[in-house]
């Protein structure tokens, strides 16, 4: 009998071109100073003729390598995504296909931002009920195709990239890796951020987003580590949806966590929506910058107004 | 609550949140142009200010607060 599951192993795909502040005071009026001040961004990467798929292909590849297992073993594949253009297939499949997954059961979940801890969610709870037992989680976004380079409130923002966690059930006796979930949302502000209509571009009303952001969330957090039985002070790490460092920060020194490595990876890759958080999850993995087994706190928020968050094991 | 007293309020409040000095703080500064108190910095000083003063300034309301004194007006009237 499954009592839960765990994440065996992370891995994440960033596309190569690098796109500076100072590239985009060249296109819309904005200056570097001013993105560093109020969001911290210093760089984003930006996907040319990737695609969604190609690039949660490439991160959950990497993750699959460095999990002991191999495509024969997947049986469930979960995609977090905003931004994938094709209706039809998802992207999940197409995943499958690039790895030789074969029968895996594949779908794709649009939780906008907070897509990732949804994804592990509802894989941690298919595995309790029996439904599978290896899965590949991924969280891609290509939100530079919804991006309005005319619009210097919500340009500067948005990156591209692909995070992706391989899980297991464990096995009777063993603790489980992935804790319960803490998730809602607050319809009545989904106004807040739209990428709606045909051929839409993102919009956002960013100082509803940020209030709602800055004094609603330290307490979920908090509820999300009582749900797992864990104090905040004993988080190894804590890795939030990467939106702002000035929600980022605020959001960490609240929770009580001085222990914790905080992700800010926004630095490097800017707003990258359900891929933030296991991209930034993969690169202190690989930086070794959180000991395996340690607790790591997982926030992730956005469109909707979703969010779901989860302490996980970390790898 | 005088009006005084709640610049005094809000000049704590600017000071711990955005780190102005509570003596350029009067009436007819503005929170952008004359504090550097940017839009973020704004929504930080609102829900500190609802608190401390127990009033609602909703979202909508906050574009209208350009001075420390339209501030003091919106709490003056919303405690009345």
């Amino acid at each position: 009998m499954t009592t839960g599951s765990k994440i065996l192993s992370v891995g994440h795909y960033q596309p190569p071109q690098v796109l500076t502040n100072d590239d985009l005071a060249q296109i819309v009026d904005t200056s570097d100073e001013w993105i560093r001040d109020r969001v911290g961004i210093v760089t984003r990467r930006v996907a040319d003729n990737e695609t969604v798929a190609d690039m949660a292909a490439a991160a959950a590849g990497k993750a699959l390598a460095g999990s002991g297992l191999t495509a024969a073993d997947i049986d469930l594949v979960v995609v977090a995504t905003c931004s994938s253009v094709d209706r039809c297939p998802n992207v999940a499949t197409r995943v499958a296909a690039r790895l030789g997954i074969r029968s895996p059961a594949a779908y794709d979940i649009n939780t906008a931002c907070s897509g990732f801890s949804y994804g592990l969610a509802t894989v941690d709870h298919a595995m309790r009920a029996g439904a599978a037992r290896n899965a590949i989680v991924v969280g891609a976004e290509k939100l530079t195709d919804f991006t309005d380079w005319t619009d210097r409130s919500t340009c500067v923002l948005f990156g591209d990239g692909a995070g992706a966690a391989v899980l297991t059930a464990t096995a009777a006796g063993e603790l489980p890796g992935i804790g319960p979930v803490l998730w809602g949302s607050e319809p009545d502000k989904g106004d807040a951020i739209v990428i709606e209509g045909w051929r839409p571009y993102i919009q956002q009303a960013g100082q509803t987003v940020f209030r709602w952001a800055t004094f609603a969330l330290p307490d979920l957090a908090r509820r999300a580590c009582a749900a797992a039985g864990i104090e905040p002070s004993e988080l190894a790490a804590f890795v939030p949806h990467q939106a702002n460092l000035r929600i980022i920060e605020p959001l960490a020194r609240k929770l009580g966590a001085p222990n914790a490595v905080v992700a800010r990876d926004i630095v490097e890759s800017g707003n990258t929506s359900a891929a933030s958080v296991p991209m930034a999850l993969s690169k202190l993995v690989e930086r070794r910058e959180v000991p395996a087994g340690a607790p790591v706190l997982l926030f992730a928020f956005g469109g909707g107004l979703t969010y779901a968050g989860q302490v996980v094991r970390c790898p | 609550m005088v009006r005084d007293e709640i610049t005094v309020g809000l000049a704590e409040i600017l000071e711990e949140v955005a780190g102005v000095n509570p003596d350029d703080v009067a009436e007819e500064k503005s929170f952008t142009e004359d504090l550097d108190v940017d839009s973020l910095s704004m929504v930080e000083v609102v829900v500190a200010a609802e608190e401390k003063f127990g009033v609602k300034i909703p979202d909508d309301e906050v574009q209208n607060l350009k001075t420390v004194g339209d501030a003091v007006s919106y709490i003056a009237r919303a405690n009345a």
